[in-house]
């Protein structure tokens, strides 16, 4: 999908700047892509759920992969796209959109702290069962009033429903808590965030937003929803996926003390004594010479 | 720079690794002592996941160790018997450490375990080299320098059976002692990812009664391979050592090294020991307040393995 911008960053950079300037853009690439759909839909795993309102996704990102390498500093995404209709512009609500990107899900061990003897002591634990690694959700209006709670209850959007946690043992009576706490925890570390306003919709049919991911990423496929809604209900959905992945020195450490974990820490011995005895011999050399 | 560590899955700042490990080792190199108790909490401090931090030092301590063996070697200050001895109950003690290291990983109480061991084993070891540091200041200064007289230990240690004679050190003693020694700082090396070399120099001369000249050399030998053993544990049970990490702080901290055993030279032996006390002390102290005082956040969230 890169190939429609030579420089995603620099692409990106000066479409924040010049956001009024970079609309015939947006309008020439919304073009091709609605001249490549078919192609684009074969091409990707994404998929799209028309709706009974004839309205439909049309897709772009600024890069649909993530290479994690050593001088990885996070990421930008540009999501934006259009929305496809045979259909007049409907009468009623004014149209809203979702973006939500969603990294691996995991289950998290959640533990509380607790006096004990003075000294602050981990005690109860609940195992929350899945949360996402990173969630970022960004709407174009506040999120009340893109979305209904029945609607959020359905598709899952909010940060505190992509939390799932089926409950805790008998003796944690307020386990609701654990599952703030990963929220509130991850919030902090800007791994999740929900981002209000931050979706441009121009004329109920172009949106674009830019997604920022921090350096601290782990690797997965990361689902990315796009959701219309009008009125706070869902009228069109398409997903899709950016792969992040480490790339070159990063991905062969990484793989290697994984999988040949013996070999990995001979490595590992055998780089740092060289690396140890390298220094202190140059420095000897470079005293004494 | 912003670099991002492999394992560790952080991204940190190359030169704020390189400061620390120049840091760490100006210390080293002016005391004489392998940092890993200082350098372990600063990688706590910085963010690095404390099983990837406690690892990872092992592994740069095996290293930073061994230009300094092979100096000891060329002055044949190392007493090779006594360091194999000692490395046997030392790769017990590391097996052992790293057992109680995963065990406790699985029950959330890990950080507890190692900052609880650095307050206690800090806390001890600083207060005793802080008075005699100051004892022997006081005493230097009234008698200008009287040698003080020199006692041979002979308690329990030489009835014990298993006798065995080390030559380089010139002692003919039961090999239960160093075992147990060697089995004390191997636990030690593998919860808290230092070498040992501040709990092992002073066994070797006041449990042991080795002469103070092999004292350094054997436990930089002995280090060597108990970290070295240390390192593969971790890398084959947690996979948690992280080579880059490991590099970086190496390299600032030979370049440290050398500088700091330059400015060691300049002050008095007594001096450099009551600093490394209050060092010592004042790592201790951080480490106990974190422990007593009301957490900002009561939550911390962990890895769910095993389920």
């Amino acid at each position: 999908m890169g190939q429609w911008i030579s420089n995603p960053r620099r692409a990106t950079t000066q479409w924040l700047r010049h956001g009024r300037a970079a609309l015939s853009l947006c309008v020439a690439i919304t073009v091709f892509l609605i001249a490549s759909v078919t192609n684009l839909a074969a091409q990707t795993t994404s998929n799209s759920t028309p709706s009974s309102s004839g309205e439909e996704v049309v897709l772009g990102l600024s890069k649909d992969k993530v290479a994690i390498t050593a001088t990885f500093d996070g990421s930008e995404i540009l999501v934006f796209g259009a929305v496809k209709r045979e259909q007049p512009i409907p009468d009623t609500d004014p149209l809203e959109v979702i973006v939500a990107i969603s990294g691996p899900s995991a289950p998290v061990m959640v533990r509380r702290k607790e006096q004990k003897l003075g000294i602050w002591v981990n005690t109860d634990s609940v195992l929350v069962d899945s949360a996402p690694s990173f969630y970022a959700v960004a709407t174009s209006a506040p999120f009340s009033d893109v979305l209904t709670d029945t609607e959020d209850l359905r598709y899952r959007v909010s940060i505190g429903r992509a939390i799932r946690s089926v409950g805790a043992g008998m003796h944690i009576r307020d386990a609701q808590e654990f599952a703030n706490a990963v929220k509130r925890i991850r919030a902090n570390e800007g791994l999740y965030s929900l981002r209000e306003n931050t979706v441009a919709v121009d004329e109920q049919t172009l949106f674009r937003t830019a997604i920022d991911m921090p350096a601290d990423l782990t690797e997965g496929a990361y689902r990315t929803r796009i959701l219309l809604t009008r009125g706070g209900e869902v009228v069109a959905q398409y997903e899709t996926t950016i792969d992040v992945q480490k790339v070159g020195l990063e991905r062969f450490l990484y793989v290697m003390s994984r999988e040949q974990p013996f070999w990995y820490g001979l490595m590992s011995l055998a780089i740092a004594i060289a690396a140890g005895w390298g220094a202190s011999a140059a420095f000897r050399m470079l005293r004494n010479g | 720079m912003q670099i991002y560590l492999p394992i560790a899955e952080v991204s940190v700042n190359a030169f704020l690794l390189l400061g620390l490990g120049g840091m760490v080792g100006i210390l080293s190199g002016m005391f004489g002592v392998g940092g890993g108790f200082l350098m372990t909490p600063l990688l706590f401090f910085i963010g690095i996941p404390p099983a990837v931090a406690v690892a990872t030092e092992a592994n740069q301590i095996v290293a930073s160790s061994f230009s300094g063996v092979l100096a000891h070697f060329r002055r044949r200050t190392v007493d090779i018997k006594m360091g194999l001895v000692l490395q046997a109950g030392g790769l017990i003690g590391a097996a052992i450490g790293v057992l109680v290291f995963n065990y406790l990983k699985s029950l959330g109480q890990v950080d507890l375990l190692v900052k609880l061991c650095y307050v206690v084993f800090l806390g001890v070891v600083g207060g005793l080299m802080f008075i005699e540091s100051l004892n022997a200041l006081r005493k230097s200064r009234r008698a200008g320098g009287n040698p003080v007289p020199k006692r041979r230990q002979r308690g329990w240690v030489h009835a014990l059976p298993l006798k065995m004679r080390f030559r380089t050190s010139g002692l003919y003693i039961s090999v239960i002692p160093p075992i147990m020694v060697g089995i004390l700082v191997g636990i030690l090396a593998a919860i808290m990812g230092v070498g040992g070399g501040f709990i092992m120099v002073p066994a070797m001369i006041y449990i042991l009664g080795m002469p103070t000249k092999v004292v350094v050399g054997t436990s930089l030998f002995q280090i060597i391979l108990v970290t070295a053993f240390t390192t593969m544990l971790h890398a084959t049970t947690n996979y948690t050592v992280d080579i880059v990490l490991a590099v970086l702080l190496l390299v600032g901290g030979v370049i440290g090294a050398q500088i700091g055993t330059r400015i060691g030279t300049y002050l008095k032996a007594e001096q450099l020991r009551i600093l490394l006390a209050l060092m010592v002390l004042a790592v201790c102290f951080k480490l106990g307040l974190d422990l007593l005082l009301t957490p900002s956040e009561l939550f911390t969230l962990g890895v769910a393995e095993g389920h």
